[in-house]
């Protein structure tokens, strides 16, 4: 029994195993190109999957787009014309870094303007505080009968 | 039936927790002791019945009773022991009960050992958390429940997903849950000084441990979670800034923000409003990354049980609380005068500074991680925001704070001069820059991330250990090294933990900067070079592991003839989910890791084998240790056990006669 386990999923490991992400027979020859779609791989997402690019992702389809980089590349693209080119026929959504175009100009300026923002109100505040008089620390009934009591003597 | 009466309990639990909202809510209100008092003994009896409640699933998931509906899908009989332990919580039902557990223990702990705590304060601190409680127990009852029973139980169960079965995912969402919900305690405290009116040193002082506990936990969290990620996922990334990751990330950066400006509160009495603003928005993140994980409104690489209905849910508790609190907030934060007056060079502008880049960092996150939902709900584009957004636009904000850190450390209170600190700094400097020059001239691809970043991280480092120095006074250098000794606790842990930011500069920049990786596929007995290394593939064999069959490879990896490792990476399957996993092996070191994946057997013969030189990767992890290490020394300083262990300490100092 545990012998046909064993086979039945060796059968199963044979089909159903997915590609290791890039694949050797998928490196290109020229490895300054195989450098290139790295680094483009690493910025298309893979359509399928959550939130991986296709350079990590085991998914068929990424397979696909691994290999279409690369012969646009082999082509002789630039690295801008493959973007061009993927995004044309899937849509914005497979770059990990979104563009600046139109509203995506909000998102890429939140950080600075946000920064600067509270620098601003920070900086007013450290100025309040330090043109502050340090105000005087009224005493409690009790402190200030003790003084009073010590002021007797 | 043990089942039943943990159902039965967590009911129970449910009006338990009502009461201890209301009754000392009230109590407080008019100044009636006994009603007050109410809250010390539910908050036990909470934490009993909801203790036995989870007791009650986790006998369920041990005997493998699949009459249970979330048992069955989230177990098998032959998994190992502990991950039919680990499976009560690897899973959407019994990650909350989790959850509530633990929202019950700080209650319980704040009520066991919240005798300094003056009554009125305590009775509405355990009320308000109480009340988290009720919203949470109102989310597991209504929508998760564990406990629901299948009319007809199959044979054996679904199994739990083979990728949760590893010790690092099974105790990472332990340690994740008491950081989310240890900011609930901090947060109760914000909002019963609220109600209160009136916030002083003293409430600074009892928050701190609190919000310590839950940065601590978080940080572990974290660091488990991403540990696990770069085993576990087979390509050695360690952080994929994945809305499940950004989550966390983001009460962690407002924990961080929030330990600094509690100081401020508890020394000079300045910040509190805003430090009350904190405690809300940290806890209001842990609500908001539990909504983004479990609503399923963002896809991400982890994300586990999402369901819109159980979203709307935590998106109404998350309503009431952020918003009550924020509403309170509102009409009572100009009742907190400041108090302490500083120059604008001082230890308090420079955490005003840190305050402004963590939280700034935090929402610049939180942006990025619903961009793609604000996008397509508004503009109707669909797109990503991936790492190379994160990286671009969070980045600078960490180079900042490591570059003001050991300055803002060592400036002394109120009115500092920054050309002594300077001064004292100098060293730290000068061997940071050497560091960097140094990099910049032996690396062989001339990029600025390696440099940049280890010479950030030399500065940390160095100027931490500085500063612990220049608390030992003068005189000669022996009996300077005898004094460090006898520094406080909290002195201490703020050194370990800045050092430990370093380190995690210099790992995360080390690899980043320089990993090498080699693809290839390789014959049984062939050797080949990888920076350096030579690898050879020994062999390559079946095993049967307890519920999975492996295809497991010994590979020897030597340097010039001298043995390095051997190691042995592994390729599950797991055939109850049909589903792979890769078992990278790796060999950690100080300086590399060497990190190998095992892939398919080629047509051609031969197996896919991926080989990664990762340089100063250990380094991440080490820091987050010394983080965490940092906050426990800091923790456990004499000064907050006498604040938090209710001793009798007179918390006014006494006028010397």
């Amino acid at each position: 029994m545990k012998r046909v386990l064993t086979s039945l999923g060796l059968i199963l490991v044979l089909l159903a195993s997915p590609a290791l992400a890039v694949n050797p027979d998928e490196v290109l020859d020229d490895p300054v190109l195989e450098q290139r779609a790295r680094e483009l791989g690493q910025g298309l997402r893979c359509v399928v999957c959550r939130g991986e690019n296709i350079d990590e992702s085991n998914a068929a389809i990424a397979r696909d787009l691994r290999l279409l980089v690369r012969e646009r590349l082999v082509k002789g693209d630039t690295n801008q014309e493959v973007l061009d080119f993927v995004v044309e026929r899937y849509g914005e959504y497979v770059l990990m870094k979104p563009t600046t175009e139109g509203a995506n100009k909000l998102l890429w300026a939140t950080g600075p303007v946000l920064f600067i923002l509270a620098a601003l109100t920070g900086l007013a505040y450290l100025r309040r505080r330090s043109n502050a008089a340090e105000p005087a620390r009224a005493l409690s009934a009790g402190e200030q009968a003790r003084l009073d009591e010590l002021m007797k003597d | 039936m043990i089942a039943e009466l943990g159902h039965f309990a967590l009911i129970l639990a449910l009006g338990v927790a009502i009461v201890q909202t209301i009754v000392p809510l009230v109590g407080a209100h008019k100044g009636w002791t006994n009603w007050m008092a109410v809250a010390v003994p539910a908050a036990t009896v909470q934490f009993l019945l909801i203790t036995f409640s989870f007791g009650a699933l986790t006998y369920a998931f041990v005997t493998s009773d699949f009459s249970l509906q979330v048992v069955t899908l989230n177990s098998h009989s032959a998994k190992p022991m502990l991950y039919k332990v680990t499976g009560v919580w690897g899973n959407h039902e019994g990650s909350m009960l989790l959850w509530v557990l633990i929202v019950a223990l700080f209650g319980a702990m704040a009520a066991w050992f919240g005798g300094g705590l003056p009554p009125r304060l305590k009775a509405r601190v355990l009320a308000v958390q109480s009340a988290i409680g009720v919203a949470f127990l109102g989310f597991i009852l209504f929508t998760s429940n564990p406990f629901i029973r299948l009319t007809t139980p199959p044979f054996d169960g679904q199994d739990l997903n083979p990728l949760l079965q590893d010790p690092g995912l099974a105790f990472h969402p332990p340690f994740l849950y008491v950081g989310y919900v240890g900011l609930s305690m901090t947060f109760s405290f914000a909002v019963a000084a609220l109600i209160e009116g009136r916030i002083d040193a003293a409430w600074g002082r009892w928050v701190r441990p609190w919000t310590l506990a839950a940065w601590i936990n978080l940080t572990i969290g974290i660091g488990v979670g991403s540990w696990w990620a770069y085993y576990e996922l087979g390509w050695g990334g360690f952080w994929f800034w994945d809305p499940v990751e950004n989550s966390s990330f983001m009460p962690w950066l407002f924990a961080a923000a929030l330990l600094h400006s509690a100081i401020v509160v508890e020394k000079r009495e300045s910040l509190k409003s805003w430090t009350i603003l904190l405690a809300i928005l940290a806890f209001g993140f842990s609500l908001i990354g539990a909504f983004l994980v479990r609503s399923g409104v963002i896809t991400s690489v982890h994300a586990f049980a999402s369901d819109p209905e159980r979203g709307v849910f935590i998106l109404a508790i998350l309503a009431v609380f952020i918003g009550g609190a924020l509403t309170l907030f509102a009409a009572r934060a100009n009742t907190m005068e400041a108090k302490g007056v500083f120059g604008m060079i001082s230890r308090e502008s420079a955490l005003v500074f840190n305050n402004i880049l963590l939280a700034v960092s935090s929402i610049v996150v939180f942006v990025g991680t619903i961009w793609p939902l604000v996008a397509e709900a508004f503009w109707g584009r669909k797109l990503s925001v991936g790492a190379p957004f994160f990286e671009a636009a969070f980045t600078p904000f960490m180079v900042v704070l490591a570059l003001i850190l050991p300055i803002g450390a060592m400036l002394p209170w109120k009115r500092a001069r920054l050309k002594r600190v300077v001064k004292s700094l100098v060293p730290a400097m000068t061997l940071a820059v050497a560091v960097g020059a140094l990099v910049w001239a032996i690396q062989s691809q001339k990029s600025a991330l390696a440099p940049i970043g280890l010479a950030l991280g030399t500065w940390l480092v160095i100027g931490a250990m500085i500063d612990q120095m220049s608390r030992t006074g003068r005189g000669n250098l022996a009996s300077r090294l005898s004094r460090l000794s006898r520094l406080p606790r909290a002195d201490w842990g703020k050194t370990i933990a800045h050092v430990g930011v370093g380190i995690t500069f210099i790992g995360v920049s080390g690899l980043m900067a320089w990993q090498v990786e080699d693809i290839r596929v390789a014959n049984v007995g062939q050797t080949y070079q990888v920076a350096g290394y030579d690898v050879t593939l020994e062999r390559v064999y079946e095993e049967q592991g307890p519920n999975y069959i492996s295809t497991k490879a010994d590979i020897l990896v030597t340097r010039t003839g001298v043995h390095v490792t051997r190691l042995s990476p592994e390729k599950r399957f797991y055939p109850v989910q049909a589903m792979p996993t890769t078992e990278a092996a790796i060999s950690n070191g100080i300086w590399r890791d060497i990190y190998l994946v095992i892939g398919d057997p080629q047509e051609g013969g031969g197996f896919a084998v991926r080989t990664f030189i990762k340089p100063l990767t250990g380094w991440i992890w080490a820091g987050c240790i010394l983080m965490a290490l940092g906050g426990l020394f800091s923790l456990s300083d004499r000064r907050y056990r006498v604040a938090v262990g209710g001793a009798k300490a007179p918390m006014q100092g006494v006028p010397a006669e």
